[in-house]
């Protein structure tokens, strides 16, 4: 490919824009992209190239479902659109790309599932449900370990926190 | 800016410790799909959300739009470690919310619509935890965002999904680098799910033997786990740094101050600075006063030199003293003479 700006050196710089889902492509050659401001040459190398590549080692079944590609419905970004750019359209793209993304999360994150802060208008019950969640898994650990004494008492407290939990979703139900 | 001027715990090894959390509002497409116009009006939504909190931060704080500042001002900005690269790129649809001390940044429509960001001065990730957690806070009452029952904070990027944190560290290592262990470090640390790169240039030859150590993951441990996990591995890389310093040190007794005091010389008296010699000069004087070796400098000198002999600085310089179109290099060696 030929640089579209001097039309001479071979193009080894290649930008897509995405506006409102409409893609842009520019390829120019090192010297042009240096002079323009929108494109950093010198960038080092970024966790997002280091992504695109991860993506492109996914599971082959990624981007084809009967020859289509597959789309946000939300904002109409394609998976093949996100594997170039490293970066998701909007928030519903986790939704509609779930199963290319999963195996993606687990390579990159090794976990798959939030632990930490929870917004406040998730309100109590699902912060409820997270405790709980937690309790379980340091009971599991305390089987394993055969730390039962420290196994009962946890035990217990998740008890009291299902009950608390039950007695919470009733009292939604009636209100 | 606080973290240049504050002096911090563990400053003689740690310069700076920095918390940044990613958010974004729940129903807007992500900043790389914005149109001009949403971009600004989300900028507002965001400003408005947090001046209109009860939060006593809000008197404290100002908003400016990355259009209304001309390019040195952005690199400015870059240099001091407030904003990306990636934020000034984008300037007409960016911009910054910043409190007085320069200690809370918030980057609005880089990557993500709202990037907190709290810089303290030396070795204190927890508090600059604590402070951004607080800011969170405040910003939720008004403000709803992406959120995922089992992924977390949604971010457009799946690198900085759940947590949507990035702790780091800046650490000034330069006896590991002379001692050879540097690289084995990085390698290590890469292994236990953070990262470290060179802050100018990579490895072994990262400038001022600099390095940027943070968490690579983001999704699966708490906000805390993170926390307490970089805490440990860069007390024992501080630790390491110092008793090779003090081994150093001793195996080479007064050639080793020689060339710390010399470094100290040319800084001081050299007439023109080229950006690479500047910073491994720096870094021995940097050494040479951590050890209580050389006196009369102190640590934020240093690290206030550090920022401001970096090009977009000089080049305001030269701009307020009528010598634009001087060398850089001659500029550097000018400021850096006036401050040291």
């Amino acid at each position: 490919m030929i640089c579209q700006q001097c039309k001479e050196k071979p193009a080894t710089v290649h930008l897509t824009k995405f506006v409102n889902g409409k893609k842009t492509e520019i390829h120019l050659c090192q010297e042009c992209a240096r002079q323009r401001s929108d494109i950093n040459v010198f960038a080092p190398f970024t966790i997002n190239d280091l992504l695109s590549e991860l993506l492109d080692m996914t599971a082959p079944s990624t981007v084809v479902h009967g020859g289509e590609d597959i789309k946000c419905r939300t904002c109409g970004m394609t998976y093949s659109q996100f594997k170039q750019v490293g970066r998701l359209g909007c928030e519903n793209c986790y939704r509609d790309f779930s199963r290319e993304l999963e195996p993606i999360l687990k390579r990159i994150q090794g976990g798959t599932k939030h632990t930490g802060k929870v917004p406040s208008r998730m309100g109590f019950n699902y912060k409820l449900q997270r405790e709980i969640d937690k309790l379980k898994a340091e009971l599991q650990r305390a089987v394993n370990t055969e730390a039962f004494e420290e196994a009962a008492k946890l035990r217990d407290e998740i008890r009291e926190l299902e009950e608390e939990l039950r007695r919470k979703d009733e009292g939604g139900h009636s209100a | 800016m606080s973290w240049i001027t504050d002096s911090g715990p563990m400053r003689d090894v740690v310069m700076s410790s920095r918390v940044r959390l990613a958010r974004n509002i729940a129903g807007l497409p992500f900043p790389i799909i914005m149109d001009k116009e949403t971009a600004r009006e989300t900028m507002k939504k965001v400003y408005n959300a947090i001046m209109n909190s009860n939060s006593a931060l809000v008197n404290r704080l100002k908003f400016i739009p990355m259009y209304k500042l001309d390019p040195v001002e952005r690199n400015i900005l870059v240099e001091k470690h407030l904003v990306s690269s990636e934020l000034i790129q984008r300037a007409d649809y960016t911009g910054i919310i910043i409190d007085d001390k320069e200690e809370i940044c918030i980057m609005l429509n880089e990557e993500d619509h709202i990037r907190f960001q709290c810089i303290l001065a030396g070795n204190q990730i927890e508090e600059a935890w604590d402070i951004i957690d607080k800011v969170d806070d405040v910003m939720e009452e008004n403000i709803e965002y992406s959120y995922h029952e089992t992924l977390g904070y949604l971010t457009s990027c799946p690198t900085n999904v759940g947590t949507g944190m990035r702790a780091s560290v800046m650490m000034h290592l330069p006896a590991l680098v002379y001692g050879g262990h540097i690289n084995g470090i990085l390698q290590t640390i890469s292994k236990i799910g953070l990262t470290a790169r060179g802050l100018y240039g990579e490895g072994s030859e990262a400038l001022g033997h600099i390095f940027q150590i943070s968490n690579q993951v983001t999704l699966g441990p708490t906000e805390k786990e993170i926390v307490a996990n970089l805490q440990i591995v860069v007390k024992q890389i501080a630790e390491k740094e110092k008793l090779t310093r003090k081994a150093v040190h001793e195996a080479n007794g007064i050639e080793f101050e020689d060339n710390v005091y010399r470094s100290l010389g040319i800084l001081k008296y050299a007439k023109k600075l080229n950006i690479k010699e500047f910073m491994a000069l720096l870094s021995q004087v940097r050494l040479g006063v951590s050890m209580g070796i050389i006196e009369d400098v102190s640590l934020t000198d240093i690290d206030r030199v550090m920022i401001l002999g970096q090009s977009a600085n000089l080049h305001s310089y030269a701009e307020k003293h009528n010598k634009l179109g001087t060398d850089l290099d001659i500029v550097r060696a000018e400021v850096v003479g006036r401050l040291i």
